[in-house]
């Protein structure tokens, strides 16, 4: 354990940083999250993630967002376990009808100011799981979406750009 | 004696599928009862009702189907596996399973638009109360958990009836997720059928993409190139490394030591930026369709799956002796949710979790595909069947995947990728080894290549009632690291 503790001590870091174009943009994103966030709600913003009734391929990739190379909490961004520590939604999936009382409820419980982010294609429409009778539609169905990120899944990158988005529009009119 | 092959008759399909009657129906089920025949699907349509069934030994495979008028004799009755199955066929198509121990229903809440909805849809009957079991004793407690859980995972709702940290009973309520899939597949272009498959569940798309498409070329008679079949294993054995890295750091990180995630996650990304350059999509989402595969291996990502072995041969011997150093980690895992080898037998449970119990079931070795009856590799076996074990289970199976990949670098033919599907009105029936363990597809498609019915049935239809016994006897803190250590699929199972 020494060995691996002290190389991710005095190794390189992994997480990333931006030499290229767009992945220059993406640090520009990550410096004004910073700004926005700390003006808004101090140093963090704590995120419930809710699946409600995807098929598990953006829940990967939300938890991508932790690992090293894109390490979500450096900006103050922290997932958290109840609705009621949370400042912001993350629900992805179609909603199913099974799952629309318990998305609705963790709404309730989530204390204002609060933010819905609707993660991936189903979750702005059922998108290919549209018409189903086990589907009610997207996630503003039930309760009012704020933002939408696309992407079947999107990745990590996208899903930090667009909660970056998110932090801008609130800044502008709160 | 009348074995399975006497019923479905000598045949060079893998998947003879016979109309039998309900003498023999009910004799399929005193096999099932006595462990002679594995249950490997059950399904229904508006008048028939479908059993697949492995019988031991000879490994005869096969389907038994009964026409049923409204009702069908109980499977479930002396086969506990069969139980969920069927109580899943009562909400789906409406068929009632005879004398049945278990009338409550699995799938549907209440909720959906219609009742029955694969039979004759009827008006929901609104919201029930789930009747759970009933817990007697003194000084019991319940802890309720879910659908909403904690971390980032799918909804699923658990009850825990406790003595003191002691978990006495778990009983799980599913079907959250419940989408619906199949009967959005009925009457769906081949296209967009494919895309359906390949979201039943996002961590193992590669696999049902993999067992849709092959099925679908059963029906069709379709001849896929020999790249393409190469192309789909390659995709398939990355997949299974994704994973089983994201779930060696995950289970270790619900024993509270961050650490391992944090390195193993690091190698999940590796793969998953690896399949991204090599195939064009993190997950490789509708790579695999049927006739082929969308995507063809460029000579840059050859390269970048041979520098990504590299990397797992370099750095994942670090990440083992740290999970095989760790005495404070170790003592959370070793006898922790032990599932015995019996019960893993009797409800045939695929996968590491099978593997991990002493069940050696792999259809990559058992009903073998191209290429992979070509390829050298091996199945790993344990018997303690705990966490420890089901760690190790993967971690061997990381290797082999490196294995298996390594092979079909060095051996991958060049040609097309993909074959012209001719569609035509026939059945086929598959079998395919995800990371969790063995997929099974049926369908049928219409002349018009349109299709007419598909089951898709997850492991973990016969993972989670062991996820239940497995729990038993342990404390309520040592959930999260034994269900991690399952990691059954809530949207595979729900569908």
């Amino acid at each position: 354990m020494r060995k691996l503790l002290l190389k991710s001590i005095f190794g390189k870091a992994l997480t990333e940083k931006a030499p290229a174009a767009d992945e220059r943009a993406l640090a520009e994103l990550a410096e004004k999250v910073q700004t926005a966030a700390r003006q808004r709600l101090g140093r963090s913003l704590s995120i419930r993630q809710v699946d409600a009734g995807s098929c598990n391929g953006c829940e990967l990739e939300i938890h991508a967002l932790g690992n090293a190379f894109y390490d979500i909490e450096r900006f103050g961004f922290h997932f958290v376990a109840s609705p009621r520590h949370a400042d912001v939604l993350l629900v992805t999936g179609p909603l199913t009808a099974n799952m629309r009382e318990a998305l609705e409820r963790t709404y309730a419980a989530t204390p204002n100011p609060k933010w819905v982010v609707a993660v991936g294609g189903c979750a702005l429409d059922g998108g290919i799981f549209a018409g189903s009778y086990g589907v009610v539609g997207g996630v503003s169905a039930a309760i009012p979406v704020d933002l939408h990120i696309p992407g079947c899944p999107p990745e990590p990158r996208a899903l930090l750009a667009g909660l970056l988005a998110l932090m801008e529009q609130r800044s502008v009119t709160p | 004696m009348v074995t399975l092959s006497d019923i479905v008759g000598n045949t060079d399909r893998r998947w003879p599928r016979v109309e039998v009657a309900r003498d023999v129906w009910e004799y399929a089920r005193t096999q099932l009862a006595e462990g002679k025949w594995d249950l490997i699907a059950h399904w229904g349509e508006p008048d028939m009702v479908h059993v697949a069934l492995r019988e031991h030994g000879s490994g005869t495979t096969g389907i038994l189907s009964l026409s049923a008028r409204g009702s069908f004799p109980s499977l479930g009755r002396d086969c506990l596996p069969a139980r969920r199955l069927e109580r899943a066929i009562r909400d789906l198509v409406g068929l009632i399973p005879e004398q049945a121990p278990d009338t409550r229903a699995w799938l549907d809440h209440g909720r959906w638009s219609m009742r029955h909805p694969q039979g004759t849809p009827e008006q929901p009957a609104g919201p029930q109360p789930y009747a759970f079991l009933p817990v007697e004793g003194e000084s019991l407690h319940q802890i309720l958990v879910g659908p909403v859980h904690a971390g980032i995972i799918e909804p699923g709702h658990f009850r825990f009836t406790c003595s003191g940290e002691t978990v006495v009973r778990l009983e799980a309520q599913l079907g959250y997720v419940h989408k619906g899939i199949e009967s959005l597949m009925t009457g769906a272009p081949l296209e967009r059928a494919s895309k359906l498959a390949a979201r039943v569940s996002g961590d193992t798309t590669v696999a049902y993409s993999t067992a849709f498409a092959q099925a679908v070329e059963t029906a069709c008679a379709t001849e896929v190139p020999a790249r393409a079949l190469y192309l789909r294993a390659i995709m398939l054995e990355l997949e299974r490394l994704a994973n089983h890295f994201g779930d060696i750091g995950g289970t270790c990180n619900d024993a509270a030591f961050s650490l391992m995630l944090a390195n193993c996650a690091v190698m999940r990304e590796h793969v998953l930026r690896t399949a991204q350059t090599a195939f064009g999509h993190r997950l490789m989402m509708d790579r695999v369709i049927p006739g082929g595969v969308a995507a063809d291996l460029s000579t840059a990502g050859q390269s970048a799956i041979a520098a990504l072995l590299k990397r797992i041969r370099k750095q994942f011997p670090a990440i083992v002796a740290l999970y095989e150093d760790t005495a404070s980690l170790q003592d959370r895992t070793v006898r922790t949710g032990m599932l015995r080898h019996d019960l893993a037998m009797q409800f045939g449970a695929g996968g590491y979790i099978g593997r991990a119990s002493g069940r050696s079931f792999d259809t990559r070795k058992i009903l073998p595909w191209a290429p992979y009856d070509t390829l050298a590799f091996e199945t790993p076996l344990l018997q303690r069947g705990d966490v420890d074990a089901r760690i190790r289970i993967r971690i061997a199976e990381v290797e082999q995947s490196c294995v298996l990949l390594r092979q079909m670098l060095d051996a991958l033919p060049s040609g097309p990728i993909q074959a012209e599907v001719v569609p035509r009105a026939g059945e086929g029936t598959t079998m395919v080894e995800g990371f969790r363990g063995d997929i099974f597809a049926w369908l049928r498609l219409n002349d018009d290549g349109t299709l007419a019915r598909c089951h898709l049935r997850d492991p973990s239809w016969f993972q989670w009632p062991l996820l239940e016994a497995a729990i038993y006897g342990n404390i309520v803190a040592d959930f999260p690291l034994c269900n991690k250590s399952f990691n059954c699929s809530y949207s595979g199972h729900d569908l």
